[in-house]
C-alpha cells in the first residue's frame, strides 16, 4: 500500500477505523494469523521458518486530529485537539468534519480586527472555532453532532529533492514499513502490531504489549526533526536525509543498551543510513511496551518528520527506506540465542 | 557492616538504564548467604531468601539506578551538550565534578541564562576537549554521566555522598539478607532498576514475583533544616514508615504491621507523609491485581544533590524493624 493512500485516510486516536479496514486488507495476504484485539489493535502474526526467536515490529495507526464539543449560537463549531496540536499551526487550516466530511476552516478574530494587545497574546483553543458556513448552532450540530472528529484536509504530495509533505507522516511511515516487513519471510517469528491511541496514551500498545510474546520490541515512528530557522544546532533533534534516527532514550523508555548496540553495528555494517536522535524528548508506544508484564528490550527508530503534528509534516523520502532497511536488517539477521 | 555494604555501594557507577556494575557489586556480597539470585530483561537483580512453608512472600524493593545527565550533543567547541536523566535539578549541576562510565571526568556547568529561568538547555559539560573531534574520542551521544563519588563524614553518626538515593536502600536489603537466618515468611529481595524514570523495574518485577505483600526500602525528604520543615521528618529519630506519597498511599495493614514492628523492636521510628514525590511502593501496589504495600525510608537531607545526608542511626533502626516485620504473621 502507498505511503500516500496511508497518510490521506482519516483516522485520528479513538476513530482508527479506516485505517486500521485498509491495513487489514493489506496485511491479510501477507500473515498466517491476523486478528483484531479488544483495543482495535491489528496483530499480524508471520511464522518464521526455524522460530526460536520472536519479534514484534509496531506502529501507531493514529493520527493527531479534533473532535467537536458544541456549536456558538452562530453555528461556528466549538473544537479540542484529539494529542497534541500546538493552537498556531491551525488557524487557517482547511479541515474536514464528521461523518459526511463537510469542509470546513478553523478561524480567529481576523487581524484587522484585533486591538495591539490581542496580537500579542498567544492564540489558544478557547479563541478558534470551525466554520462550516452553517447560520445557526442547529444547523451546525446537525451535521456535525458533538463528538464528531474533525481532519486537516490536506493531500499527500512528493517534492523538491525526495521530499514529502502530508498530514500523519507520523506514524503512517511506521505503517507503511510495518506492511513492507510482512512481505518478506524471515527465520524468526514476527508480529506486525499497528496499535490504536498512541497519541492520547500509549493506550493501544499497552493492550497489545499484554497479548505479546515477542523478546524484541522495534517500534518504528515518525520523531521532531528541528533542522530549521533559528534553531541552534545542538537542539535540533534530528535531520531529515541522514538516516533513520535510533534512540538511545526518551520520557517514556530507555532503549535496551545490547539492542540499541546491535541495531548502530548493524546500520554501520548494512551501509544503512543512521543517525543517533540527539535528544530525550517524547515519548512512544515502546514506554507502553517495555514496561508491560516481566518487561521487555525495546529500542525506537524514527524518521525524522519537520513540522510535525500539523497539516503539513515534511519528510526525506531515502529516511523511510532507511527506517524499513534498518528494521528488515534486524529481522533477516535475528537468530536464536 | 552496615557502614562498609554502604561504602561498597555508594562508589558503583550506576545511572538509570545502566545499573549493571551495582548488581554485579550487590551479587557478590550476597554470594553464599541466599537461595537464588537471578536478573530479569530490564536488569532487576531478584534475590531469593525462602522462608517456612505457610509463611507468606513479601517482595522488597530498593533501586539501584540513581539520577545523571545524558549527552545529546557535541558543539564544534567540544563541550557537551545534557538532559536530566531522572529528576536533575539545574541548582545541582552548577560547577559540578561529574563522571562518566569509562572514566573520563568533566565540570557540568550552567551558562548565563540572560533572564530565563535555567534550565537543561543552559547546561553544558566541559570534559577538557579542545574540540569536537577530541570530544568524540572520549565520550559518545548517549553517555551518561553522574555525580562524582564523595563520602563525606558528618558529626558523629552522620554521612554525605551522592548516590544515598537509593544506595542506602540497597545496603540496608543486603545486610538485612546477609544477616538473616530462617525468616517465617519467604522474602524476595528487589534491586531495581530504572525507579528514578518512573518506577519501571519495580513495576516489571512484580509483575513475575507476584508477592503477597510488597515493601519498598527508599529515601525520603527532610523537615530539619532552617527553611524546610516538611516532610516532618528529622535525622537521627529513626526510620520513617510512610503513610503517604504521590505514587501510593500505603495500605493500613502493612503500614501498621512496619509501626508495629518497630514498637516490639523498641528503637526510634517516625510516620512520614510525603506531599511530592513516589517510590517503587507505587508500582508494586498496582501490580496486577494489586498487592498490599508499604514504604519504610530513611530521612535524607538534600535529597538529588551531591551531598545526600544521612544518620546511621536511623538506617540501624530500619534494620532492626525488617528483622522483625519478616517473621510476621501475615
Amino acid at each position: 500500500m502507498e505511503l500516500k493512500t496511508l497518510c490521506e485516510l482519516n483516522g485520528a486516536s479513538g476513530q482508527e477505523g479506516a485505517v486500521r479496514k485498509a491495513i487489514l486488507e493489506a496485511a491479510r495476504p501477507l500473515c498466517d494469523d491476523i486478528r483484531i484485539d479488544r483495543m482495535g489493535n491489528v496483530i499480524a502474526f508471520k511464522k518464521g521458518r526455524t522460530g526460536g526467536r520472536h519479534l514484534l515490529f509496531s506502529a501507531h495507526m493514529d493520527e493527531v486530529g479534533f473532535i467537536i464539543l458544541d456549536a456558538t449560537e452562530e453555528g461556528l463549531l466549538v473544537f479540542r485537539p484529539v494529542g497534541g496540536i500546538d493552537p498556531r499551526v491551525t488557524v487557517s487550516k482547511y479541515v474536514v468534519v464528521g461523518e459526511k466530511k463537510w469542509k470546513g476552516v478553523i478561524g480567529a478574530l481576523a487581524i484587522h480586527l484585533q486591538s495591539a494587545e490581542d496580537r500579542k497574546r498567544v492564540l489558544d483553543y478557547d479563541g478558534l472555532y470551525i466554520d462550516i458556513g452553517a447560520k445557526t448552532r442547529d444547523e451546525a450540530l446537525a451535521d456535525c453532532p458533538p463528538g464528531s472528529y474533525a481532519y486537516f484536509d490536506s493531500c499527500y504530495q512528493e517534492f523538491g529533492d525526495g521530499c514529502a509533505v502530508s498530514k500523519a507522516l507520523d506514524d503512517r511511515v511506521g505503517c507503511y514499513n510495518l506492511l513492507r516487513l510482512l512481505e518478506n519471510t524471515y527465520d524468526a517469528d514476527v508480529t506486525c502490531a499497528f496499535v490504536t491511541q498512541e497519541e492520547v496514551g500509549l493506550r493501544g500498545a499497552a493492550g497489545a504489549a499484554f497479548a505479546a510474546q515477542a523478546d524484541t520490541v522495534l517500534v518504528l515512528e515518525g520523531t521532531t526533526a528541528g533542522d530549521m530557522g533559528d534553531v541552534e544546532k545542538v537542539r535540533r533533534v534530528c535531520e531529515p536525509g541522514k538516516g533513520v534516527a535510533i534512540s538511545f532514550m526518551d520520557h517514556a523508555s530507555i532503549a535496551h543498551r545490547g539492542l540499541y548496540g546491535e541495531l548502530m553495528a548493524l546500520a554501520q555494517k548494512r551501509g544503512i543510513a543512521h543517525q543517533v536522535k540527539r535528544g530525550a524528548t517524547g515519548g512512544n508506544d515502546a514506554g507502553a511496551y517495555q514496561r508491560s508484564k516481566q518487561g521487555v528490550r525495546t529500542c525506537v527508530l524514527s524518521v525524522p518528520c519537520r513540522y510535525i503534528h500539523g497539516p503539513s509534516s515534511v519528510v526525506k523520502l531515502s529516511d523511510v527506506e532507511a527506517q524499513y532497511d534498518l528494521a528488515r536488517a534486524y529481522a533477516e539477521e535475528a537468530k536464536a540465542e | 557492616m552496615m557502614l562498609d555494604t554502604l561504602k561498597t555501594l555508594l562508589s558503583v557507577y550506576g545511572p538509570t538504564g545502566q545499573e549493571t556494575q551495582v548488581a554485579e557489586a550487590v551479587k557478590r556480597l550476597l554470594e553464599g548467604h541466599v537461595d537464588g539470585m537471578r536478573t530479569d530483561v530490564m536488569g532487576n537483580l531478584i534475590v531469593e531468601k525462602r522462608g517456612e512453608k505457610g509463611g507468606k512472600t513479601i517482595l522488597f524493593s530498593a533501586h539501584m539506578d540513581h539520577i545523571g545527565l545524558v549527552v545529546t550533543d557535541i558543539e564544534d567547541t567540544g563541550y557537551l551538550r545534557v538532559t536530566n536523566v531522572g529528576g536533575v535539578g539545574v541548582d545541582s549541576m552548577r560547577c559540578r565534578h561529574v563522571v562518566f562510565a569509562n572514566g573520563v571526568h568533566g565540570v557540568a556547568v550552567c551558562q548565563p541564562t540572560k533572564g530565563e529561568t535555567a534550565g537543561m538547555q543552559h547546561l553544558f559539560v566541559d570534559i577538557g576537549a579542545g574540540d569536537r573531534a577530541e570530544a568524540e574520542k572520549l565520550v559518545k551521544l548517549g553517555d551518561v554521566c553522574v555525580f562524582a563519588p564523595d563520602l563525606i563524614p558528618l558529626g558523629q553518626h552522620r554521612y554525605a555522598s551522592p548516590a544515598m538515593d537509593d544506595r542506602c536502600a540497597c545496603a540496608l536489603l543486603a545486610e538485612l539478607l546477609m544477616q538473616l537466618s530462617a525468616p517465617r515468611n519467604t522474602v524476595v529481595a528487589v534491586f531495581s532498576v530504572q525507579e528514578e524514570v518512573g518506577l519501571r523495574g519495580a513495576a516489571a518485577a512484580a509483575y513475575q514475583v507476584a508477592p503477597d505483600l510488597g515493601v519498598a526500602l527508599d529515601v525520603t525528604a527532610w523537615g530539619d533544616t532552617p527553611e524546610v520543615k516538611l516532610p516532618a521528618v528529622k535525622l537521627g529519630e529513626g526510620a520513617a514508615v510512610k503513610f503517604m506519597d504521590r505514587s501510593m498511599i500505603a495500605t493500613p495493614c502493612v503500614r501498621d504491621a512496619l509501626i508495629a514492628a518497630a514498637e516490639k523492636a523498641n528503637v526510634p521510628y517516625q510516620r512520614e507523609i510525603l506531599p511530592f514525590g513516589g517510590t517503587d511502593g507505587g508500582a508494586i501496589q498496582h501490580s496486577r491485581g494489586g498487592v498490599p504495600t508499604g514504604t519504610l525510608s530513611i530521612p535524607c537531607r538534600y535529597v538529588h544533590s551531591a551531598c545526600e545526608t544521612i544518620d546511621m542511626r536511623d538506617m540501624d533502626s530500619a534494620l532492626a524493624i525488617l528483622k522483625v516485620f519478616v517473621n510476621g504473621e501475615y
